[in-house]
């Protein structure tokens, strides 16, 4: 079974390779032919030292007289293809490289345009540190053979070479070359085959470890808070210990194969001596030749091995080019359409038998709502009634399984791409900066002047703390800058709505943390400006509902009343208990305080 | 830059210190370097065969063939031998390296773990996380093939050395004269490869935090249309760190064949003077050309010298950022043994001229004093800023005090064991974090020992039976990512059962329920001042019920505490306290 897996992958592997070369035919070609180079040169370099013994070192020992002109010719031989070798060793290297580097890069912005493109629905369902190492890690696994490649290349060539080299100057020695160098490749390739499932589990078994690490650091607070820490520790340890014993498999091979590989050519060269011993006796063969096929196995041995190193990357490289592909080849994007949400009036929104699911269990049924231009609608219900799923599909982050959101008339999905963020904002519950400044995260890329930031962050009631900041607009927020509280960056998040004057605003319960007076100023501020919108609000509290025109109640996903809050309080019971919660809680505190008041005064009486 | 630096060390006192931090590693090491160094000895059989065979075989007229024969036998069975003794050597060195850098990542994840929240905080998750991973896993390339292709390279130029001078001092000392202005320039070559890499690794950092951002941030950046500039930001980085990576190779590629001409060089010259020396009869034929087989043994040490010793330094790096952690005293650290273990029972807490500030920052809470007795409900209002969180983190013991002191039944807070303080005293905080699991097993994070029937019952008595059963898979639910699949009110109420199931004497609640619906709210309130009645409470409030039921509320301003009392009385008096108390008012009712 895992036999078969193994040249199924290297087929793969060979094919990803293809893909490179294909992209950049260029740099490749140049690289090869460095490669070439550097692989007759080093046949030519062992010419060039049997040459010299032969006519140079024997003769003149053996006269007692050096032979100058042998000399001269002996050393620029030696010199000269050492510098051909030498560029030919430079130029495989730098190329190599720029290519690997290229394709990564191109596979790293191939991949992140698609996160950026694919909807939410499907980065909901990939895990972050997924997403982070298809763009990292297997984008660089994918062209990790192509470092090795020209080398092996150019060790083909080496090869050949050595072989017309070697049957040119001895049929015999050349037996023995044929003999050791497929032993050799055969050897490698049996050693690739071990190692690969092995190498790819001990692969897993890091991200693996590097998942636990990831999660258990995100939820440090909750593992502290609640001295978790030996049992994170025992889980993270058996990753680790589970890693460590899947390395030591990879190593007992590596261990065993290594040695092999290098004591194979240098029983060739043994046998080199062995067998041109006779050679030289039955004088087929002088002793110059007999040290050129020497030194040139022993030139051979390392090389050879770039083989290798391309096989072995193979395996990991074809499982990091599928991920990278299945990122690529994900479709199910969303479409878009090609219709416009111009204006400047206040938007319209409709929403006609929608229906949405979470995998099997749906969320949303039937849901229809209708919210004229410049109404403020609160979206009321439980925890849990599919309020913030709702409020995505208003601004297109998810689309329906069924029915349609339709702002001025115009369905969503017909909307070109970038349009319906232009006329709708959503601030989301859970606030998102990005490690950049404040100006930055308002802005977000939006061609606005500073005054338009402050106006935004006035309207959010942000422009006090942030001019109390060290840097003011300049200041670094998100993950290692300053830190904010829950509250300040809500409002950092609905300046960043709010600067792009939005014509429908949904406010996704995105005040929760907001300090309630502050929310208050927040909301007078909305209804005062002539900042003219649409505003739809997930929200618990009074205050928030009391500005609305009109409430929409939802429970298990569907809309069970809508209409002002004076019609509703009476008629829907739901809404009751909800919104007069407090109230009532109150109101008995009261009852239950004057009841004790009572009996104390009847006691003192 | 990170504030996890420990303390500074030569490169040599890294290892060293690494080293010593897991002895896995050095038990046994002497004999897998006993083999390593009979290893070695295999590199130069070739050069002895080929003399032996010129000098002895064909010193005749006739090659003396039976004596090539044994010789080349002979060296056959030394191969043979060395190969064994490079297996072995191989498979005690990764089984002792990998022991030992799976002890040196735990001990780095629980170090994490041990650090002060503030430290946490200061740090990239992912920096955290590459720290325990990334960084062994380049100690582990060098131990497992760098520092032994050291060792290897080093005994190889070492015994290809002695036998040059047995062969001739003359050759032996032309060969190192040529190489030597290589080895003395190839540590300055080595940093410049090495400022090249650290340069890759940063940009790698950078283009690895851009596409975090573009994937955690994904709501944002399509709620508004921002998906432009965010490909923008990341092809910047991409392009950086492309072409932080392609200057390194060109310094590789300049470096790397420098060795070839050297050895050219080296060859040229032992043939020049080797001839001369031979005419004199100083040196015989065999001899002279083992030498040219021995130059060929320092090449490949010198031309993977450049990658050794970086893989050297990005290990040393990498011992370093992993010391880095463990040398970070855990500001907050436990008193482990000789802590005080605290009995259970209600719990009395007392601040006692308590001041804070961020390193570096103005005082976020000044001279706070109050006695929090046994079994007393306390509310903790005040605006955002005001210093709420953090008196509840120093409550918490999260954080210590710059000033003054915290204590818990009259013990200073850092001289209780944590086991016994994170049983007593348990935090909820307003973001509940979940784990990738069922809620279930989320809510037994709070006491591992829980049956599946404490749990239900924990959920009944929080009057969260009915939301439990609204769950297509009751506890079995998945809550996938961070909890993500739940909604931020539902997070809230895992968190809070985590933490009840958790059986604290004193519950402390951060705003825990701000994101779930009032009814739900109301109801959990109640069961809560339920259960928790015998208990001591302290909860951040965000509401004016909190406040009204509580035996004291805290008011908070500026880092102090401005007005405590209960609720009837504040509520009279003019202050921050009456604000507040107004604006809630008008929120709950408008």
């Amino acid at each position: 079974m895992a036999s078969k897996v193994t040249s199924a992958v290297m087929r793969q592997g060979f094919r990803v390779l293809g893909v490179a070369i294909r992209s950049e035919r260029g740099v490749f070609a140049v690289a090869v032919l460095s490669s070439a180079v550097y692989g007759v040169m080093t046949v030519a370099s062992a010419w060039a030292l049997g040459w010299a013994t032969q006519n140079l070192v024997l003769p003149s020992l053996a006269e007692g007289r050096v032979a100058d002109g042998a000399l001269t010719t002996a050393v620029l031989l030696i010199l000269g293809v050492a510098l051909l070798k030498a560029t030919g060793v430079a130029g495989r290297r730098y190329f190599a490289g720029v290519m690997q580097y290229r394709m990564q890069a191109r596979s790293r912005r191939e991949v992140t345009r698609q996160y950026l493109r694919l909807p939410l629905a499907w980065h909901h369902k990939h895990p972050t540190g997924q997403l982070l190492s298809n763009a990292s890690a297997d984008a660089e696994a994918a062209w990790a053979p192509l470092a090795p490649l020209p080398m092996a290349v150019g060790v083909v060539v080496m090869l050949v070479t050595a072989a017309v080299a070697l049957v040119a100057t001895d049929p015999v020695l050349a037996l023995v070359g044929f003999l050791i160098f497929p032993a050799i490749a055969v050897l490698n390739f049996v050693y690739q085959r071990r190692l690969s499932p092995l190498a790819t589990r001990a692969q897993q078994l890091r991200a693996e470890v590097s998942e636990v690490a990831h999660e258990s650091f995100d939820g440090a607070l909750v593992v502290k808070t609640l001295g978790r820490e030996d049992e994170e520790t025992a889980r993270f340890r058996a990753g680790a210990e589970e890693l460590r014993d899947a390395n030591i498999a990879v190593g007992r091979v590596r261990g065993l194969f290594d040695p092999l590989l290098e004591a194979l050519p240098i029983l060739g060269v043994l046998a080199v001596l062995l067998v041109g011993a006779g050679r030289l006796e039955s004088g087929a063969i002088t002793p110059g030749v007999l040290v050129q096929v020497a030194y040139l196995f022993t030139l051979l041995a390392f090389p050879i091995r770039a083989l290798g190193w391309v096989l072995a990357e193979l395996p990991r490289a074809v499982v990091g080019y599928e991920r990278v592909r299945a990122v690529l080849d994900t479709t199910g994007s969303m479409e878009y359409g090609s219709a416009t949400l111009t204006g400047e009036k206040p938007a319209g929104l409709r929403v006609q038998g929608l229906g949405y699911s979470y995998g099997d269990s749906a969320v949303l049924h039937e849901v229809d709502l209708d919210v004229p231009p410049g109404r403020t609608v609160a979206l009321v219900g439980p925890t849990g009634s599919g309020k913030s799923t709702l409020a995505q599909t208003f601004v297109r982050l998810v689309d329906p399984a069924r029915g349609a959101v339709l702002i001025d008339g115009v369905d969503l999905r017909e909307v070109a791409r970038g349009g319906v963020s232009e006329a709708v904002a959503l601030v989301p519950q859970q606030t998102f900066l990005f490690d950049d400044t404040v100006r930055g995260n308002v802005t977000l890329g939006l061609p606005v002047g500073d005054e338009e930031v402050w106006a935004a962050l006035r309207l959010a009631q942000a422009d006090g703390f942030v001019s109390a900041l060290p840097g003011g607009l300049d200041t670094r927020v998100g993950e290692r800058g300053t830190s904010l509280s829950g509250g300040q960056r809500q409002r950092l998040a609905l300046a960043r709505a709010l600067v792009r004057r939005p014509r429908l605003l949904v406010l996704d319960d995105a005040t929760s943390s907001v300090d309630p007076q502050v929310e208050a100023k927040i909301l007078q501020g909305l209804r005062d400006t002539a900042q003219a919108s649409t505003v739809v609000v997930v929200a618990y509290r009074m205050a928030t509902i009391a500005l609305a025109d009109e409430v929409v109640y939802l429970e298990h996903g569907r809309v069970t009343d809508q209409g002002p809050h004076e019609l509703l309080l009476p008629r829907c019971e739901g809404y009751r208990n909800l919104v007069t919660a407090y109230e009532r809680e109150e109101a008995e505190r009261e009852a239950l305080d004057a009841e004790e008041a009572e009996k104390e005064e009847e006691v003192s009486a | 830059m990170s504030s996890l630096h420990g303390v500074e060390r030569s490169a040599l006192a890294t290892v060293r210190h690494g080293l010593s931090l897991t002895p896995e590693f050095r038990k046994g090491i002497a004999g897998t370097l006993a083999l390593a160094v009979l290893a070695t000895i295999g590199k130069v059989i070739v050069p002895i065969a080929v003399q032996q065979t010129i000098d002895t075989g064909l010193k005749g007229a006739v090659p003396d063939l039976p004596y090539i024969r044994g010789a080349v036998l002979l060296c056959a069975a030394a191969v043979v031998l060395t190969a064994l003794c490079a297996y072995l050597m191989n498979v005690r060195l990764y089984q002792a390296t990998e022991a030992s850098l799976a002890t040196l990542r735990t001990r780095g994840f629980r170090h994490v773990h041990d650090l002060s929240v503030l430290t946490q905080n200061s740090e990239r998750r992912g920096a955290l996380v590459s720290r325990v991973t990334g960084d062994v896993d380049q100690i582990s390339v060098f131990m497992q093939w760098g520092g032994l292709m050291i060792i290897i390279a080093l005994g190889q130029l070492l015994v290809a050395t002695v036998l040059m001078f047995v062969y001739s001092w003359q050759l032996a000392l032309t060969v190192w004269l040529c190489f030597l202005p290589l080895m003395i320039v190839l540590p300055r070559f080595q940093r410049w490869l090495s400022g090249a890499y650290t340069q890759v690794r940063e940009r790698a950092g950078d283009m690895l935090a851009a596409v975090g951002e573009s994937v955690v941030g994904a709501a944002v950046i399509r709620a508004h249309g921002s998906e432009a500039r965010t490909a923008e930001r990341l092809d910047v980085t991409i392009e950086a760190n492309k072409a932080a990576q392609a200057r390194t190779q060109r310094i590789v590629a300049t470096v790397f064949p420098v060795t070839e001409i050297v050895a050219a060089l080296a060859t040229t010259a032992v043939v020049l003077i080797g001839v001369r020396l031979g005419v004199a009869g100083d040196i015989t034929a065999g001899r002279l050309i083992a030498f040219l087989f021995l130059i060929t043994l320092f090449v490949s040490p010198l031309q993977t010298a450049t990658e050794m010793l970086n893989e050297a330094q990005n290990a040393i790096a990498g011992w370093r950022r992993i010391l880095g952690v463990l040398d970070t005293p855990p500001d907050v650290a436990d008193p482990g043994e000789d802590g005080v273990e605290l009995p259970r029972g209600p719990i009395s807490v007392s601040f006692e001229e308590v001041g804070f500030s961020y390193p570096g920052g103005a005082p976020v809470l000044t001279g706070v004093t109050v006695d929090i007795p046994p079994r007393s409900r306390i509310a903790v209002v005040g605006e955002t800023g005001s210093g709420k969180t953090t008196f509840a983190k120093l409550l918490t013991r999260l954080m210590d005090p710059v000033t003054g002191r915290v204590t818990v039944d009259g013990h200073d807070l850092r001289g209780v064991r944590f086991s016994s303080l994170r049983e007593r005293i348990v935090m909820v905080p307003q973001d509940g974090f979940l784990f990738d699991g069922t809620l279930e097993e989320n809510i037994r994070f709070g006491r591992p020992s829980a049956t599946s029937e404490e749990i239900l019952l924990a959920l009944t008595e929080l009057g969260l039976a009915d939301w439990l059963e609204g769950l297509p898979e009751g506890l079995a639910t998945p809550v996938g990512q961070r909890g993500e699949s739940l909604s931020a009110g539902e997070r809230q109420l895992v968190a809070l059962v985590r933490a009840y199931l958790a059986d604290p004497d004193l519950l402390l609640l951060d705003e825990a329920t701000s994101a779930v619906d009032p009814a739900t709210e109301v109801r959990l309130a109640r069961a809560l001042d339920g259960v928790t009645r015998g208990r001591t409470a302290v909860s951040i409030a965000h509401r004016l019920s909190t406040a009204e039921a509580a035996d004291e509320v805290l008011v908070f301003d500026g880092g102090r505490i401005v007005q405590r009392g209960p609720h009837a009385e504040l509520v009279g008096e003019p202050g921050v306290y009456a604000g507040l108390h107004a604006s809630w008012v008008s929120a709950a009712r408008s």
